[in-house]
């Protein structure tokens, strides 16, 4: 469950006021409003990679408000993938199950099951530069699911994807919701993407977030 | 109405036509660029040129058995390498905190890390010099000053800020989205530097530790004020070509200029050909 509680967030000239928002635990919430509305400055928040200057962030029952993104369990898909370049896409899935120490027959495992569930498990020994944009994607999803958070935050991840690779990228996420069961936030200004994904829709104009579907 | 009719009927009045547009060539700005840039390519191939035709290979070889000449030769490589080296170790960190970072006092650190770059060789040299008259750098001057020490802190004060001047680039290109994506991944901010960051910033690495080993090479007046041109002790090869003018053997001088030509294009060839070579892995 991702809980927002009148946050406020000031960056220079912009800022958000009071701002509220709840997606209840196992839902796919998808988060619609106009460019410069600060949809990807709420997500960032969200995920800690943004300063707050007041309110509450709660993930479940957990208030993680003021810890830091690595202690916060989300998984992060940002709008261009934002993958590295030097690493495989194996290294991709491996990474935050290394960084968390796990064995390595539990991190072969994880990363057998992940590749598959996206698709992607022909693409292992590949690097970033030689994937189209639709592989990018589910390497960027496969990478924030790799040490299966509860909750999933997502920036414009098909933004930027031709109508026939978006398309099976929405199976691609149905798939990973109903396999996982991860509570998501999804950003988008797509109306079709929202209806295709979404369990809520909301939709935020002048600072103020509400529910419309 | 009869405007309109026959902008309906596709008939538009004669006044109102775009003229057909003759689009010149391309050739005159590609002889443009060619003839400006050019002329300094042919500028320096003559110079190099004429270096290598006014000294042989035999003049070389003898040069390099000359035993200060190979002392300044070991020393320079020696030491180029070190302040190399250390530049990187400061150039890393400083790169790293401009790009990501605004504190206070930050314009003026950036500014002021350009000194080295602008302030003429000799005064860097005459301003090391004066350093080590103060506490607590005197205590160590009888092990620094006209030693070897000096000869590596003083190619390393100009050297470093070049070094600077490319991590702070490197870093600044570098997408900062990968590093707060492995934040979200469990990263310390340690940690998200050191196996995201890093690996990202290799190829501006090693354009850094190249740009400091070749500066090192060439620096010239730094070491003249502040290590003295001894022979056999503070020797390197831009002082050795001075000490070989000075005593009028243009000839030995013009040698070891190749020598030094010819080792900077090997190191750069090495730089270039590894720095691709690990972009395309």
């Amino acid at each position: 469950m991702i809980v927002v509680k009148d946050l406020s967030i000031c960056l220079g000239s912009f800022s958000l006021e009071n701002v509220q928002l709840s997606v209840p635990q196992g839902s796919y919430g998808v988060l619609m409003g106009r460019t410069g509305s600060g949809k990807t400055t709420l997500v960032e928040s969200i995920a800690g990679l943004k300063k707050i200057s007041r309110g509450q962030i709660s993930l479940g029952d957990r208030n993680v408000t003021h810890l830091r993104p690595a202690e916060r369990g989300i998984g992060y898909v940002p709008q261009d993938g934002a993958l590295f370049s030097t690493m495989t896409v194996h290294q991709h899935l491996a990474f935050a199950l290394v960084v968390r120490r796990m064995h390595q027959e539990e991190i072969a495992r994880r990363i057998d099951q992940t590749s598959h569930l996206l698709g992607i498990h022909a693409l292992l020994d590949r690097k970033p530069a030689g994937l189209s944009g639709g592989e990018r994607q589910r390497v960027a999803l496969g990478r924030a699911l790799s040490f299966e958070p509860t909750v999933l935050l997502m920036d414009e991840p098909l933004s930027a994807l031709d109508d026939e690779t978006r398309n099976q990228m929405y199976d691609v996420i149905r798939r990973v919701r109903d396999q996982t069961g991860v509570t998501a936030l999804h950003v988008t200004h797509n109306r079709h993407e929202a209806d295709e994904l979404a369990d809520l829709i909301f939709q935020m104009d002048n600072g103020t977030i509400c529910e419309i579907q | 109405m009869t405007s309109a009719n026959s902008s309906e009927n596709g008939n538009r009045p004669q006044a109102l036509s775009t003229p057909a547009h003759r689009v010149g060539s391309d050739v005159p700005f590609y002889v443009g660029l060619v003839v400006l840039g050019g002329s300094y390519v042919v500028l320096l191939a003559a110079m190099l040129a004429a270096d290598f035709f006014y000294t042989s290979v035999d003049h070389m070889l003898a040069a390099l058995t000359k035993p200060a000449i190979q002392y300044s030769l070991k020393l320079s490589l020696i030491s180029c390498s070190l302040t190399a080296l250390l530049s990187l170790w400061v150039a890393v960190p400083i790169g790293y905190l401009l790009a990501r970072h605004r504190f206070p006092g930050h314009q003026l650190v950036d500014a002021g890390l350009d000194i080295p770059i602008v302030l003429p060789p000799l005064v860097v040299g005459l301003s090391l010099l004066i350093l080590f008259q103060f506490w607590p750098f005197r205590l160590s001057a009888d092990w620094i000053v006209y030693q070897i020490p000096a000869v590596v802190l003083a190619q390393f004060m100009v050297a470093c800020a070049f070094a600077v001047r490319t991590m702070r680039a490197t870093f600044d290109h570098i997408d900062p989205r990968c590093e707060q994506v492995a934040l979200t991944l469990g990263c310390t901010r340690a940690q998200a530097f050191a196996t995201v960051v890093l690996p990202e910033a290799k190829r501006g690495i090693i354009t850094a530790a190249t740009l400091a080993w070749a500066r090192s090479l060439g620096e010239f007046g730094p070491i003249l004020i502040f290590a003295g041109a001894t022979r056999m002790k503070t020797e390197v090869l831009s002082t050795t070509v001075f000490l070989e003018l000075s005593v009028g053997d243009l000839e030995a001088a013009v040698a070891v200029s190749m020598v030094m030509v010819l080792t900077a294009i090997i190191v750069l060839v090495i730089a270039r050909v590894w720095g691709s070579r690990d972009l395309q892995m």
